[in-house]
């Protein structure tokens, strides 16, 4: 079992470093609301079953859906569980835990080389255009996005690309007051307006990292999804080869939709991460799994509440570590 | 929502139908479909298990009659269960306390803000109530000012005092309700997570003092399974006393609507189903389990198209439609009411067998109805009436006028055509209307 072995030494040495390291810390956090349950449960599935049959394999697919791991997903994933048990002859359910990990790892990484990072323009500003459906936490993830990127000691501009809800201009305008960013905002106008008249001050203000918030749209509203489109044009005519970075921004509470939304904005507009928000909750936030594999679009970047430093980059090891942590000791 | 369960659903019972009986084996494949279309929607692992058990024992239990075929049986069944999981009756809102007092609480992202605003424009408008919104979202930037500009656009008063304590806002706004002869008080509450102590402390401390009439909990339609831990969560915390599904619009399948009253007998009480500030309908549990079957929702239709058109001028308009007397005039008013009901996509969708008609994935560009609007409204009044007039010159004018083209006023003019002829063929019986 190779891959799980490299992925265990992983984690032995995560552990190692874990003192200096806080960001473990902070995913442990943020997900120990979600591991307690999950970990607990895939314990007591063992303590239960100590043979492999049928209840067994029913139960575990119960705890894979009630994470949202995705319908299609975690029937494949089961189907494959059920031929490696067979072929491998297993009866024993701690080792069948760890093969679940090993699987799960799988899915995810799927024999590709992860770039979790933020690609920055090699000259000129980097634009990042945030997209997604409403209610999300796209206004907030690009509050601490910012925050971020202040303290790494650039300058930050805030584009108010939502004109359309109420209050949202204002809610950005705040959010850079609150972070040093610089901003810019007109209420109800055609937000491809207030972006081209952004992105020309944010250029004479030199920003180094430029941030577009947009409205929530849901992805099958035909007229706000071009009104994307037309987003991006404008974007790229005033500075080529933008957006650097379309972040698809995802609430860890939604289900089976999720795919939806991920293939429906990647059609529109090259999607290049997902920032998944909310974690801090008992969502598990599965279907990011689900997403990896059918649309392919990795994640980048994990919210863990309200605040300004909640935010995390994603790093898989960290969160199935996360995820695993109690069943893997 | 639940778009593809109909679909999966007819598919699954055709080997059913010409069987003399239900036995196991054939509805074993209709049983796995319904599984994974449930599954498919979010609904509760445990809600899936029950119902699925549940179909399965009354299918095999009922005798087959003549009057009823296998294949029907079996959608009643199905049909039926679906409306228990739903709740069976709807409930209706609180409303005869004076004021009342409602509070929206769920969490963050939910559309509390929204709602908050379009349950105040449905209590105005069918209730005939003087609400009045208080921003208790003392925490999110500018939520504050989100439910100013929602009140400031519908011309409902928004009761504020900045970030202060919300026991101490709401003992305000309740003087404030009684000087100004409010009689509904709608509170906006900041969204929170079930597990945070202190933020549902807040809550349940509003609960304590004010007592409301009604607490409802706002949910997004998209929730996957996590949905029970969040109900359950606000439910043990604060006595809800309904729920609202926001985001149904989406194509999300909505499956929380099912687990929701199974599961806590908490009853839905209200849908989002649009962006705009209309966009609210109660919830009717049979109404929901017919759309979910694909079995349409007429009512729904009736509904929205009576706020709109009063019954005499819908019978004009049946009238001049089979006497072949329909000119553009009227169709340029249709259009206007068209619009008005809001995104054609959601109209279609609630016809039955919506889906094998294909209805459910028509995308009707806002702009392409603007534009037949631009090319009616550049012809002349004795134009629209008149149609047959309109020759070469007189199209370019209009094709100037409206910004179109010439093949494009032409097109418009013959779908025109098309469509009076398929009201004639209505009229004398050749075509059958799909409902």
């Amino acid at each position: 079992m190779g891959l799980f072995d490299k992925f265990k030494n992983l984690v032995k040495k995560k552990e190692e470093i874990l003192e200096e390291k806080d960001t473990l810390l902070t995913y442990e956090k943020g997900l120990s609301k979600t591991r307690e349950d999950f970990v607990s449960k895939l314990n007591l599935l063992g303590i239960k079953y100590t043979k492999v049959n049928e209840e067994y394999f029913e139960e575990l697919e119960n705890i894979l859906i009630m994470a949202d791991i995705g319908v299609n997903t975690v029937f494949s994933f089961l189907e494959r569980l059920r031929e490696r048990v067979k072929k491998e002859n297993i009866t024993d359910t701690s080792y069948l835990n760890e093969v679940i990990v090993d699987e799960l790892f799988i899915i995810y990484v799927n024999n590709e080389s992860l770039s979790d990072k933020i690609h920055l323009a090699k000259e000129g500003p980097t634009v990042i255009l945030m997209v997604g459906v409403n209610g999300v936490g796209k206004t907030t993830t690009i509050a601490k996005l910012s925050h971020k990127y202040i303290l790494e000691g650039k300058k930050v501009f805030l584009i108010a690309g939502d004109t359309f809800r109420a209050g949202a201009v204002k809610q950005l305008e705040d959010w850079a007051n609150k972070t040093g960013a610089m901003f810019y905002g007109q209420e109800n106008a055609d937000p491809s307006g207030v972006i081209f008249e952004g992105l020309e001050k944010a250029r004479e203000n030199q920003a180094d990292i430029i941030f577009i918030d947009t409205a929530g749209r849901l992805q099958n509203k035909v007229n706000l999804m071009k009104e994307l489109e037309k987003m991006n044009r404008v974007i790229e005519r005033i500075v080529p080869g933008a957006p650097h970075e379309t972040l698809l921004v995802i609430d860890a509470t939604t289900g089976q939709n999720g795919i939806l939304q991920a293939k429906s904005f990647q059609e529109i507009t090259n999607i290049t991460g997902i920032v998944l928000t909310k974690l801090d909750g008992t969502a598990k936030g599965g279907i990011v799994l689900a997403i990896k594999e059918s649309v392919g679009i990795p994640v980048k970047f994990i919210g863990l509440g309200e605040k300004m430093e909640d935010l995390q980059a994603f790093d898989i090891e960290s969160y199935i570590y996360g995820l695993f942590k109690g069943m893997i000791e | 929502m639940f778009e593809y369960m109909g679909d999966r659903l007819s598919n699954a019972i055709k080997n059913i139908r010409g069987m003399g009986k239900i036995t196991e084996e054939n509805i074993n494949e209709a049983m796995r479909e319904i599984r994974m279309a449930l599954l498919e929607a979010d609904v509760n692992y445990q809600v899936v298990k029950e119902f699925i058990s549940n179909v399965k024992e009354k299918a095999l239990g009922m005798e087959v009659s003549k009057s009823l075929k296998p294949d029907e049986l079996f959608i009643k069944i199905v049909k039926d269960e679906l409306i228990t999981l739903l709740g069976g009756e709807m409930v209706s809102l609180e409303t005869h306390k004076n004021p009342t007092i409602l509070m929206l609480v769920g969490l963050q992202g939910s559309g509390k803000t929204t709602t908050a605003g379009k349950l105040s424009n449905y209590l105005r408008k069918k209730e005939a109530k003087h609400p009045l919104l208080v921003a208790c979202d003392i925490y999110r930037p500018a939520a504050i000012d989100q439910l100013k500009e929602v009140g400031n656009s519908l011309n409902i008063p928004v009761f504020e005092e900045g970030k202060k304590n919300p026991i101490e806002i709401i003992s305000h706004a309740l003087e404030y309700a009684k000087e100004n002869k409010n009689d509904f008080i709608i509170i906006d509450t900041a969204g929170r997570l079930h597990i945070d102590e202190l933020l549902m402390n807040e809550l349940k401390e509003i609960e304590e003092v004010y007592h409301p009439h009604e607490v409802l909990l706002v949910i997004d339609a998209m929730m996957g399974q996590d949905a029970i831990n969040v109900i359950t969560g606000f439910h043990e915390a604060l006595n809800l006393t309904g729920c609202i599904l926001t985001k149904l619009d989406g194509n999300t399948k909505g499956g929380v609507a099912l687990s929701v009253r199974h599961l806590t007998n908490v009853p839905i009480k209200f849908v989002g189903d649009s962006e705009k500030m209309d966009g609210l309908s109660p919830f009717y549990p049979e109404r929901m389990a017919e759309r979910i079957l694909d079995m349409g929702d007429i009512m729904g239709i009736a509904e929205k198209v009576e706020d709109i058109l009063s019954e005499e001028d819908a019978k004009n308009q049946a009238k001049k439609m089979m006497n072949g007397k329909y000119d553009l005039e009227d169709f340029l008013t249709n259009l206007k009411q068209i619009k008005k009901l809001g995104p054609l996509e959601n109209i279609l969708k609630l016809l039955p067998q919506a889906r094998k008609m294909g209805l459910n994935n028509i995308s009707v560009d806002p702009k392409q109805m603007a534009h037949v609007e631009a090319i009616i409204l550049s012809m002349t009044p004795y134009e629209r009436r008149h149609p047959e007039v309109l020759k070469a010159t007189r199209k370019q004018r209009i094709a100037k006028g409206s910004g179109r083209s010439v093949e494009e006023v032409n097109r418009l003019l013959n779908q025109f055509e098309e469509m009076k002829k398929m009201m004639k063929m209505m009229k004398n019986g050749n075509m059958k209307l799909p409902f």
